[in-house]
């Protein structure tokens, strides 16, 4: 028996795979340390959502059906979603100003504005 | 174990498929920061698989470890990350 709880389910799973795997090609793909932290970063925190959220419909049907399981199956992914929600965007910041500082540009860089606004700041506080 | 257990399993099937690519890129990877990027990537889909093994044996106690599992490595991608940038902290 194919519910339509159960048809949501199966499509979150397919878009939360189809993006995790898009990270995993971006990885390999892309020429340059800041398009591969985008790929492989970004995607992997869309991708989550819904992966995490087909298990939390998934306890929400169960506690749903009379499972108290299930309710605590929906509340403690949902707190792991939250974990992911707020801390992979502030590693892949991290990451990204480790590769600045240590000395990798970008492929193809013309400009590097970061290290113009930090080369221009004690000119000003010292004019003024 | 669940009515969608095996659903849940051929989607564990296709992370370990990303899972095996960003390993690749941990190999081959030119820089060191490629290889955090790898890492960082890694626990993330690892953190998933937690989430759906769990929901596919009908076990909480996998998904508190997915928890646990996610700040830590949260923490050990800052430390790697601090200890690339150089001495000025």
């Amino acid at each position: 028996m194919i519910s339509i709880v159960n048809i949501i389910i199966y499509i979150l799973l397919g878009i939360g795979v189809f993006f995790n795997l898009l990270a995993g090609v971006g990885l390999l793909r892309f020429p340059d340390v800041y398009t591969r932290l985008h790929a492989g970063t970004k995607c992997t925190t869309f991708g989550s959502i819904f992966i995490i959220g087909s298990v939390v419909i998934l306890g929400l049907q169960t506690w749903y059906q009379g499972n108290v399981n299930g309710s605590v199956l929906a509340i403690h992914s949902l707190i792991a979603l939250i974990a992911i929600l707020i801390t992979n965007p502030a590693g892949a910041h991290a990451i990204a100003r480790a590769a600045h500082k240590s000395g990798v540009m970008p492929v193809n860089a013309v400009v590097d504005d970061l290290k113009q606004a930090k080369s221009k700041k004690p000119k000003k506080e010292e004019s003024e | 174990m669940i009515p969608l257990a095996n659903d849940y399993f051929l989607v564990l099937i296709f992370l370990f498929l990303a899972i095996i690519m960003a390993v690749i890129r941990i190999v081959k990877g030119p820089t060191a920061p490629d290889r955090i990027v790898g890492l960082d990537t890694i626990n993330t889909i690892v953190i998933v698989g937690m989430v759906i093994f769990g929901a596919a044996y009908n076990e909480v106690i996998y998904i508190d470890v997915a928890i646990v599992y996610a700040l830590l490595s949260f923490v050990s991608t800052l430390f790697i990350a601090k200890y690339l940038q150089g001495d000025d902290f």
